[in-house]
């Protein structure tokens, strides 16, 4: 049996996992379904559908707070806070394009989930950075509520934040604050062309490392940018205060060569190309997201070219690295050595066919003693399984 | 010793003293295991001194595999540890157990690594606040949070106690600057998370263990985020007839979109005691003086100084100066980071309380402290970090009158209750520790805390790592584990399925 459960309240996700629990049935957690294809297949004859959970309870500008229903579509939010010259600041990107899905799909609850950050997550944070609070329903059918609706508070465990990137493995979200702030006056994007990933990545490290305040910093090599390699670097604020910093920032990158100035909407729309992968949208080759160290950026996307041609290009200063296998194959044995090989880090099947994603870790494998861990964690919260059990790990 | 009682002692671990300290020996050789009266006592307290408890044993190892073997050892015995940093809390998060070893880091004091080009450091957790800033500032780099103890307190304690500080809203707290931790479980387990990396996969270890007290685990190393330091600061001075115009003028400087490094009020009385102390030329004639902070590119800031002077005038400011130079800058300053001891000065004691609130509820919450504080017959003076909503009231006793210490964290708990009530929390950043603990019940429900506790259970089953802190009620594993099951039909059979 193939049972959609769509509850329209907290009270009645209490009664769908309670009911879950008793029975010991598995259930796929789904907001719109928009990142299903993502993890390990979830093996589940009953889908938990939240996208009835929606809408806001309270915003307050002023404040600097949002208080939303987990199954919010995350393009309603945008919009909201838009309206009243705020943003997420953790500039969430949207899978759709990249998974061959329409662009503009999915809710807050998943971009929580799986904690999905853009471009900007280097200067402002990643999205579990801007959880306030959290309502939630635990594996044990219960709801709890944990952190609140001020933007500072360290009353009790982090939970709120915690549970971000969970992948709906602990418990099943019904209500989430979020700390929202302004939306930068003007945004204007420096490019140096013609770089080797060595050089940008040097160049990048150095802005980051500078007071210019960069707040986007990626490299598109010549592969998937017409031919020409582009570094991208990214200044928003007051227009007063931009202008003066894009002198001292193509003053302080001279050695790499005199950078150009693309302003506002041109900016913007480079970056959102960026946040949304645009340059390996459009394919069925497998995808990884990598990340390093920044500076070790280089050093790892030599290794993945020289072994099975990868094409890729640098987000996160050099610290996020996205690729695509152009021969089909995923190369999980020769991604995983290679994140070893360039210092540590973690690498995420992102795209690949369900086959693929059940028999590999699309996640990266963790030490024994973490695996315990998170078992245990697992335990506390949904002692009998039945949450996205298999989502990340086999274990949990 | 007032009324927030400890777990009951465990007189068998306390009889099996002397094997403890002979098994400690053989873990820690030389002097890193203290049992004689006299030296352990600087451990008795921490920053919350009300409070006060000798421990069983102090232990002060120096290596990871020490720490392990210390834990292992206490795990296997059932034996409590009391993690302690700088000492610093002032929450008593690090006030020892009578049947507990007090664990020391601070001979973890050493900087392991510094990496320019990935921003990042990495040390151990003893090293201080401002040591990891120290190591760095050559190169034009600090690290961002700043509480005001952050001379003394270790890094390891910051992220036991998720330390923000007065530049928290533009740079956020300790969990938005900690990169990577490396930490021993109770079991003796040593646990990496993280790295010079960003968000690692898997569940969130490091958002869970940043803020958890020391009840899950004990932090061996830290990687933190380092940011090249901000080209220049300037602040403004700004004096208001009442807190509703201060407040508004708060409102409507972040509404035009600036997010300040710093932005403080202070109340008449503190005002006062301040200026009575340090002479930093506040004006004595208004009800909330107010220290905006900008930094940043020089273009930015003076930009932004003569938006926040024009919001200020609109919202009818009767004071106002302009810091034109660093040193009148640090004047502003001198009168606000010296509020504490000002108080000091105008009462033999006093207690620091810390709740955050929307900040539109400051009128209210400030005439409900001056309803209490008649009611108690006790002075209050308040500092608040404007720009996040978090208000440290001190309220001022005198410890040796019959009844004022009593009366004091009452007239506390009592505050702290009106910020939930409008909306807010029990701490913004001092950890709620013993001080706030037996309030956690008026923030959260018994299943919230239940769900809180049973975290603890997937670090700690048996409950020996500070325990006592953040729960008032300590339920066992076991009982926190039991579901009540009912078994029946699908759930609102009314809903179509698909």
């Amino acid at each position: 049996m193939d049972a959609n459960l769509k509850p329209r309240d907290a009270k009645d996700v209490c009664e769908a996992v309670g009911w879950a629990a008793a029975e010991e049935q598995p259930l796929e957690i789904v907001g719109q379904g928009s990142k299903r294809s993502l993890g390990r297949p979830v093996q589940s004859a009953h889908v938990l559908d939240l996208s009835g959970l929606s809408g806001v309870e309270t915003y307050e500008p002023a404040e600097l707070v949002l208080t939303v229903r987990a199954g919010t579509p995350i393009r309603e939010i945008e919009q909201l806070v838009a309206g009243n010259g705020q943003e997420l600041s953790f500039e969430p990107m949207d899978m759709g394009p990249l998974l061959g899905r329409e662009p503009g799909e999915g809710t807050i609850g998943g971009v929580l989930g799986a904690n999905l950050s853009g471009p900007r997550r280097i200067k402002a944070g990643a999205a579990r950075d801007h959880v306030l609070g959290l309502e939630a329903v635990s594996g044990r059918g219960e709801l709890f509520k944990s952190g609140g609706k001020v933007v500072k508070n360290v009353t009790g465990y982090d939970l709120p934040r915690a549970l971000c990137g969970s992948w709906g493995t602990l418990s099943v979200a019904t209500e989430i604050t979020l700390k929202v702030n302004p939306k930068p006056e003007t945004s204007t994007s420096l490019i140096l062309e013609n770089l080797s990933d060595e050089e940008a990545i040097a160049a990048m490290c150095k802005a980051m490392g500078s007071s210019a305040e960069v707040s986007g910093a990626a490299h598109l090599p010549a592969s998937v940018s017409e031919g020409t390699a582009r570094t991208v670097l990214r200044l928003e604020g007051f227009s007063a205060s931009v202008a003066y910093r894009v002198k001292a920032l193509q003053q302080l990158l001279k050695p790499y060569g005199a950078a150009q100035s693309v302003a506002d909407a041109a900016s913007e729309v480079l970056w959102k190309s960026i946040r949304d992968v645009l340059p390996l949208a459009g394919t069925q080759d497998p995808v990884w997201k990598v990340s390093l160290a920044p500076a070790s950026g280089a050093v790892f996307g030599k290794i993945v070219r020289e072994q099975f041609g990868a094409t890729l290009f640098y987000d996160w200063s050099g610290g996020l690295v996205w690729l695509s296998c152009p021969d089909g194959a995923p190369h999980v044995d020769e991604i995983r050595k290679a994140v070893v090989s360039a210092g540590g880090g973690h690498a995420t099947l992102v795209r690949a066919d369900a086959p693929v994603r059940s028999s590999v870790d699309v996640f990266e494998p963790q030490p024994a003693a973490l695996v315990a861990l998170s078992s245990r964690l697992k335990h506390q919260f949904d002692p009998k399984g039945i949450l996205n059990p298999g989502r990340m790990y086999s274990s949990i | 010793m007032t009324a927030i009682a400890m777990p009951k002692p465990d007189a068998d671990v306390i009889a099996r003293r002397a094997e403890i300290v002979k098994a400690l020996q053989a873990i820690v050789p030389g002097d890193g295991v203290i049992h004689d009266e006299i030296a352990m006592r600087p451990y008795e307290t921490d920053a919350l001194t009300a409070y006060r408890q000798m421990p069983l044993i102090v232990v002060l190892p120096e290596t990871v595999e020490q720490v392990s073997a210390v834990l292992k050892y206490c795990h296997d015995n059932d034996v409590k540890v009391v993690p302690r940093g700088a000492g610093t809390s002032l929450s008593g998060g690090a006030l020892p157990l009578a049947d507990g070893v007090l664990l020391s880091m601070m001979k973890f004091n050493r900087v392991l690594d510094i990496d320019y080009a990935n921003r990042a450091v990495v040390v151990q957790p003893g090293v201080t606040n401002l040591g990891i800033t120290r190591a760095v500032e050559h190169e034009g780099f600090y690290y961002a949070p700043d509480p005001s103890s952050q001379i003394a307190c270790s890094i390891g304690g910051n992220i036991a106690e998720n330390s923000g500080g007065v530049h928290c809203l533009k740079y956020g707290l300790t969990t938005n600057n900690v990169l990577g931790l490396e930490m021993v479980l109770i079991t003796g387990e040593v646990i990496r998370i993280g790295g010079k990396h960003l968000d690692s996969e898997g569940y969130d270890f490091l958002a869970l263990m940043t803020g958890s007290e020391g009840l899950l685990g004990v932090v061996t190393e830290v990687t933190v985020r380092i940011l090249q330091k901000p080209e220049t600061a300037r602040a403004l001075l700004i004096g208001f007839p009442t807190s509703e115009e201060g407040g508004k003028c708060v409102a409507d400087i972040i509404g035009a979109g600036i997010i300040p490094g710093g932005m403080e009020m202070m109340d008449k009385p503190a005002i006062h005691a301040a200026e009575d102390f340090v002479n930093a030329g506040y004006p004595r004639d208004v009800e909330a003086l107010l220290i905006v902070e900008l930094d940043g590119p020089e273009a930015e800031v003076d930009y932004l100084m003569e938006r926040v002077a024009t919001i200020a005038r609109e919202n009818n400011a009767s004071h106002l100066r302009i810091s034109e130079s660093e040193e009148e800058r640090m004047v502003f300053w001198a009168g606000r980071k010296a509020a504490f001891p000002a108080v000091g000065r105008i009462s033999p004691d006093y207690l620091c309380m810390d709740g955050t609130i929307p900040r539109r509820e400051l009128p209210r919450v400030l005439a409900g402290m001056r309803d209490l504080s008649e009611k108690y017959g006790l002075r209050v003076a308040n500092v608040f970090h404007a720009g996040d909503g978090n208000l440290h009231p001190l309220i001022l006793y005198d410890a040796n009158k019959p009844g004022e210490l009593e009366a004091c964290e009452a007239f506390g708990a009592d505050i702290l209750r009106l910020c939930v009530k409008v909306g807010g929390v029990l701490t913004g950043e001092h950890g709620v520790g013993i001080e706030k603990r037996d309030l956690m019940p008026e923030m959260f429900s018994e299943e919230d805390l239940k769900q809180q506790q049973r975290v603890k259970c997937a670090f700690d089953e048996k409950h020996l790592l500070n325990p006592g802190k953040v729960f008032p009620v300590l339920h066992r594993c076991a009982e926190l584990g039991k579901m009540h099951v009912h078994k029946g039909q699908l759930p609102f059979p009314d809903i179509p399925r698909f």
